[in-house]
């Protein structure tokens, strides 16, 4: 059970943001606490990808603050997010095809020789450990991510994001290219960094699986939040009603 | 049937033998056509092609245009383009020019020929060359106007800003310290060559060995030994041979027998000495190495070759795209300025049309050398193989006695074809 009594790790307030005349997000709120998975759910085009890029510096919200640790929080490209210790993984993963892993990796955050020089080998090394627990089969190390697979590619976004020790970690649709026994690894993953007190957002389709491994999920529809609810008290229908019908379920709703 | 099974077996060891030796077979490719090229235009020329002297000539006619495409390749493989490099050239050797005949000497009151005048009027005109780099890539990466748009109007603004500086006129002689880097008039001679040649192949080995231990302090898998040695005896020869080369160049009697009054000393009997390498040479093959450095073994070059592969994931992993696109136009403006000192102090003088063209020249070498225009590919050394390739191909043609409309009929043709056997080649291997 996530304990909610101190301050959430992260808090959206009143979050807006518009691309021309589409309100893409509409002042939506949601709050994460350590130690939580806070799964993000809605039709395409909800608004999902776009409240995360907010908090991941990729988007600067018309609207509305975030909060961190209680602090107001100025995200006004990635490396802001990245000075609070908040990796995304992106739905596009956000990957340079033409380098190889362990670039793609590191990249913005080489490790670097004394002499200030790349150090190669030292970040394919480190590359292998923790692609060895994502993904056991990969074997392209040397290849340029142009030539890897689709959940390949997916591995290396992931591994690029629990690497670096996130306190908070925004996962969009990170198993959508996955195959079952990567996708059961990502979900211990999950778990894992749980347990270390990381706080996680996990945008995901798959109903079952946010039930699986998510404390609560918010759902969305055409920019607003339809409602949070904890995935305990509520039953898949309940949550699927929400994401179609738009509106939370009638026993929820007081 | 045998037949058939023969050849394929032979071309998969062939293949495997190549791979062993994890050389850039695109890079092979390249120096293959460089070498069919120099030895036909040989036969054309009655071997005067490949005589010490027609090399060292072609080295130092290269320099110039091949110091500007190093740089080429970072503004392509970031998906930029520069077409103002010629008369960013101009501008900065007016400039030079300019310092060194007007300002030091009269302004500063200096004097002619004073030690300090090379040095000033280099600085003044590399300080400019950046700066002007550094706008253009201001207008690039933060006022977002395509590099097309900015460097098309710069050609015609740095063009007439030369112009300008110098009502049109033709200025020189330019200092004779300044004139060292122009090829001719500076050389290293044979003993100076040597040294250099020793020193280069020892930091190549070392570099090698290097290389070698780090991957095996990982565990890596590593080449076989031999692979290792018949990599270094290469690199060895390669090295060698060319100082050799340049030194088996004999300056002409009576420059030698000016050299030595020069100095108050009569020449002995039967004295000879070579040219040697080139101090403009030895320019090239530094920035040459420390362009390879900044592209493989740094942070800049990590992201020069990111952005260029996807300017969103880079941007999203913390690069600051746009001032790295300053940082690579500024870096583009610098070595236009090194190429004019090296341009003007070869003509020994500056003038109203230097570098005309250059730009298309530049872009063609680095293009030739394997930079894909799409962006995130490109490789130092083979935009100085381009350069190299085009000099050869223009100065080969103009021996041979070819009509100068058809010279510069096949260079266009060249350029090309090359791309289309670059498509080929990387749609064969499965490279993007
Ligand atoms: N950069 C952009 N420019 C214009 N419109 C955008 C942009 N990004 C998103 N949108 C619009 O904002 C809305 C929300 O998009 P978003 O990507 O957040 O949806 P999503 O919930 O992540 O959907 P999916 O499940 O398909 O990933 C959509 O209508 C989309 O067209
Ligand atoms: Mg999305």
């Amino acid at each position: 059970m996530v304990d909610r009594s101190g301050t959430p790790l992260v808090e959206l307030r009143d979050i807006s943001i518009a691309f021309g005349g589409i309100k893409a997000v509409d002042h939506v709120s949601v709050d994460l606490y350590p130690g939580e998975v806070v799964g993000l759910l809605g039709h395409n085009g909800a608004g999902k990808s776009t409240l995360i890029k907010c908090l991941s510096g990729a988007y600067k919200q018309d609207t509305g603050d975030v909060f961190i640790n209680g602090e107001r929080a100025t995200i006004n490209n990635p490396r802001d997010a990245r000075g609070y210790n908040i990796e995304t993984i992106y739905q596009t993963l956000a990957l340079a095809d033409n380098l190889d892993a362990a670039s793609n990796l590191f990249l913005g955050r080489e490790i670097t020789t004394p002499l200030g020089l790349v150090d190669e080998s030292r970040m394919e090394a480190e590359t292998r450990k923790v692609m060895g627990r994502l993904n056991p089969n990969f074997r392209k190390f040397n290849a340029p991510v142009s030539a890897l697979s689709g959940g390949q590619r997916q591995s290396v976004a992931i591994a690029r994001a629990v690497y670096f020790n996130a306190r908070i970690l925004i996962m969009d649709e990170p198993t959508a290219a996955l195959g079952p026994q990567e996708t059961e690894m990502v979900a211990e993953l999950i778990a894992e960094l749980k347990k270390q007190g990381l706080g996680i957002f996990l945008i995901d389709h798959d109903v079952h699986q946010v039930k699986r491994l998510c404390d609560r999920a918010a759902v969305m529809k055409n920019g607003e939040l339809v409602g949070t609810v904890e995935v305990d008290k509520v039953s898949t229908d309940d949550i699927l009603a929400m994401i179609i019908a738009g509106k939370k379920p009638d026993h929820l709703a007081a | 049937m045998a037949d058939t099974a023969g050849t394929s077996k032979e071309t998969r060891s062939r293949k495997s033998f190549l791979d062993t030796l994890e050389v850039d077979t695109r890079l092979l490719g390249m120096i293959g056509a460089f070498v069919v090229l120099c030895l036909v235009f040989n036969v054309f020329t009655d071997g005067r092609f490949l005589t010490p002297r027609n090399v060292f000539n072609l080295s130092i006619q290269t320099v110039s245009v091949a110091l500007m495409a190093t740089g080429m390749v970072f503004i392509i493989v970031t998906r930029h383009i520069d077409l103002s490099v010629g008369s960013l050239l101009a501008t900065c050797s007016a400039v030079m020019a300019m310092t060194q005949t007007v300002v030091t000497p009269d302004w500063l009151g200096l004097g002619l020929n004073n030690p300090l005048t090379a040095p000033i009027a280099l600085i003044v005109g590399l300080i400019c060359g950046a700066a002007i780099g550094a706008f253009n890539g201001w207008l690039v990466g933060y006022l977002t106007i395509p590099a097309f748009i900015v460097t098309l109007g710069g050609l015609l603004v740095w063009r007439n800003v030369a112009w300008y500086l110098t009502n049109g006129q033709t200025i020189g002689p330019l200092d004779a310290n300044f004139r060292l880097l122009g090829g001719i008039n500076g050389t290293m001679g044979e003993t100076g060559s040597w040294i250099v040649g020793v020193v280069a192949l020892v930091a190549a080995l070392l570099a090698l060995v290097s290389a070698r231990r780090s991957k095996k302090a990982h565990n890596f898998p590593v080449k076989p030994l031999w692979a290792e040695v018949v990599l270094g005896l290469l690199i060895a020869v390669v090295i060698l041979g060319f100082v050799a080369l340049l030194n088996a160049y004999q300056i002409p009697e009576n420059r030698l027998e000016r050299m030595f009054e020069a100095r108050g000393e009569t020449m002995p009997e039967g004295y000879s000495e070579g040219y040697g390498i080139p101090y403009s040479v030895l320019l090239l093959i530094f920035v040459a190495v420390v362009m390879t450095i900044v592209a493989r073994k740094t942070r800049l070059g990590r992201y020069i070759f990111a952005t260029g592969g996807n300017p969103d994931a880079a941007e999203l992993s913390g690069v600051n795209t746009r001032l790295l696109t300053v940082k690579v136009f500024a870096l583009m403006g610098f070595l236009c300025a090194l190429a004019a000192a090296v341009a003007s102090a070869r003509l020994t003088f500056h003038s109203n049309d230097i570098g005309t063209l250059d730009e298309l020249r530049v872009i063609a070498a680095a293009v030739i050398g394997g930079t894909a225009l799409a962006g995130g590919i490109g490789t130092i050394y083979g935009a100085i193989l381009g350069a190299l390739i085009m000099q050869s191909l223009q100065s080969g043609m103009a021996m041979v006695g070819v009509d100068a409309p058809f010279q510069n009929i096949v260079v266009g043709a060249v350029l090309v074809l090359a791309v289309l056997i670059d498509i080929l080649y990387r749609k064969r291997t499965g490279a993007k």
